[in-house]
């Protein structure tokens, strides 16, 4: 029994450090959305419910945000999702060209987002970059109705492999028989995939759908390397812009813009999770 | 139909890569004479530029210095929390684990602004000593996650055994789950360094001096001063991603197994 109560010690340390610099802020933050507290001054007023009332009725700028995540959201999730599933299908089997072309699919994940930006700034420059000098017209990022999705384009090279991986590891615990007894009843490589290979990657494919989700929402560093800082509208999301507000000591403002968008992460992970069970038909 | 999709991949993904690391060795106009080829004529320019000018080499050491201390601390940390949440009894492990999972579900944006104002008023903030505890903090819990996940599935059995021979909860720690967790720890490890390495957020928000930058911050501030000099900023991004790159190369399984254990967090 003694033992046992020398085992409370043990998280002490973490705990109290969680609960002093994680827990305790993330309390202050939604106290700090009910001011209008600018960052420094000694005084603030508490204003209530007014930063998200205004957040909700009379911010143009958080509505373009808002609406640009949600358009960028829907282009990663979907291009990452296939794609990655795409890879997986093809490489799935072990060989020794696999492996090799596995690990260089993987490679972008290790690099920061920054670096990442610079990269698609140089491809996309309109003037001397990689897809100019290929023929390729356009402006790319400086068009303004669709620089969000080139931005979409850069964060889906980013992590395609990363999730490559997680559906590989999926088509690789779905039983060899199931596929075969597919091919005794006479179905062809499309059908099995159909039948027996999407299926049984449900679960593989609703972490996919939920962690893209939840990295394009955080995807800050490559807007802010490929827009500069604070990016243009065409190209502001949700982190950016209580980047922007924070920076421009509307600190009570900014906290009230980081509740919306903790319920913002909460209610697409949410609705994903309804949508993943009513799929899996439970 | 399978070989030339993967073919187009492959390509995709390492044109700009090449191009990124030839670049580093070109001057301006021979970069866009020749975007995609080798350096004809290599310089070490940028380099020279880069790491004596521009004081990459110091950013450089902050880096390194920022992962060596706030890597090994979360692992130890976590680890301590990891092993409690595998011995504790029920009730108390599933709310210890409970405590920090749902740290999972808050992003940073939503800390970042009073984290902020209470490293300011603790004369913490704009110090290294800063951005290692606020690295620590905030992968505290993913790295408890995965590690008490692992240490979870350690037979209870090899615990009871430890204490018959008389080890204490200590000594059962170090010397039993500590080595049986080493897998999972090293994934742990490659995860929060690929996390540390390369944050931006917290070194933007909290480092104001230059000398105390680390390598995303130089970065992105050099995309303010050099806006076009693409070899250089190519060679910043080289300077950045070979330390990254090499670990990858030698220790390419752990890689895979701590990103993906990362993003299985739900």
């Amino acid at each position: 029994m003694r033992r046992t109560w020398g085992l409370y010690l043990f998280p002490i340390p973490a705990l109290a450090l969680y609960l002093a610099f994680f827990v305790l802020p993330a309390a202050q933050g939604l106290q700090y959305a009910t001011t209008d507290w600018d960052g420094f001054s000694p005084g603030f007023n508490r204003v209530g419910a007014d930063n998200l009332v205004r957040i909700a009725t009379d911010d143009d700028q958080f509505a373009n945000a808002l609406g640009n995540n949600l358009t960028f959201l829907l282009a990663v999730v979907s291009g990452q999702t296939v794609l990655a599933l795409g890879l997986a299908v093809l490489l799935a089997a072990r060989s020794r060209g696999s492996t090799a072309l596995r690990a260089l699919f993987f490679l972008p994940t290790v690099l920061s987002s920054i670096s990442v930006a610079f990269v698609w700034r140089f491809v996309y420059d309109p003037n001397l970059g990689l897809l100019h000098s290929l023929g390729v017209p356009g402006t790319f990022l400086g068009d303004e109705d669709t620089a969000i999705l080139w931005v979409a384009v850069a964060q889906v090279w980013f992590h395609a492999g990363q999730m490559m991986v997680i559906f590989i590891a999926g088509i690789n615990q779905i039983p060899a028989e199931l596929h075969e007894a597919a091919h005794v009843d006479g179905a062809g490589r499309w059908q099995r995939f159909r039948f027996v290979t999407w299926p049984m990657l449900a679960p593989a494919t609703a972490l996919v759908v939920a962690y893209t989700t939840i990295q394009s929402f955080k995807a800050f560093d490559l807007i802010l390397g490929l827009a500069g800082n604070p990016p243009r509208s065409s190209l502001d999301i949700l982190s950016t812009r209580i980047y922007t507000t924070f920076a421009n000591s509307q600190l009570g403002y900014a906290a009230a813009e980081s509740v919306v968008f903790m319920v913002a992460i909460g209610v697409v992970t949410w609705l994903q999770g309804r949508a993943a069970r009513i799929g899996a038909g439970r | 139909m399978r070989r030339p999709l993967l073919a187009l991949y492959a390509l995709l993904i390492t044109v700009p890569l090449l191009v990124v690391l030839f670049g580093s060795f070109k001057t301006t106009p021979d970069l866009f004479a020749s975007p995609f080829g080798p350096p004809l004529s290599p310089t070490l320019a940028n380099y020279r530029e880069i790491l004596g000018d521009a004081g990459l080499l110091r950013v450089f050491g902050n880096s390194v210095l920022v992962v060596l201390v706030s890597v090994p601390a979360t692992l130890l940390l976590a680890s301590l929390v990891g092993y409690a949440v595998a011995r504790l009894p029920r009730w108390p492990s599933r709310v210890l684990f409970a405590v920090f999972a749902a740290g999972l579900a808050v992003p940073a944006q939503a800390m970042m602004i009073p984290q902020y104002v209470q490293f300011d008023r603790l004369g913490l903030r704009d110090s290294l000593a800063g951005l290692m505890l606020i690295n620590v903090v905030v992968t505290l819990p993913v790295a408890v996650f995965i590690l008490s996940g692992f240490m979870r599935t350690l037979p209870r059995e090899l615990f009871e055994a430890a204490a018959l021979d008389g080890a204490g909860s200590w000594a059962a720690y170090r010397r039993v789950a500590v080595p049986l967790s080493l897998p999972s720890l090293a994934a742990t490890a490659i995860f929060l360094l690929v996390m540390h390495w390369n944050d931006l957020l917290y070194p933007l928000l909290f480092i104001d001096d230059p000398a105390r930058r680390t390598l995303p911050l130089a970065l992105l501030d050099f995309s303010g001063e050099y806006l076009t000099d693409y070899p250089l900023l190519f060679t910043g991004v080289v300077v950045a991603s070979v330390p990254m790159v090499l670990l990858y190369a030698f220790l390419q399984r752990w890689f895979v197994a701590g990103i993906t254990a990362g993003a299985v967090k739900g």
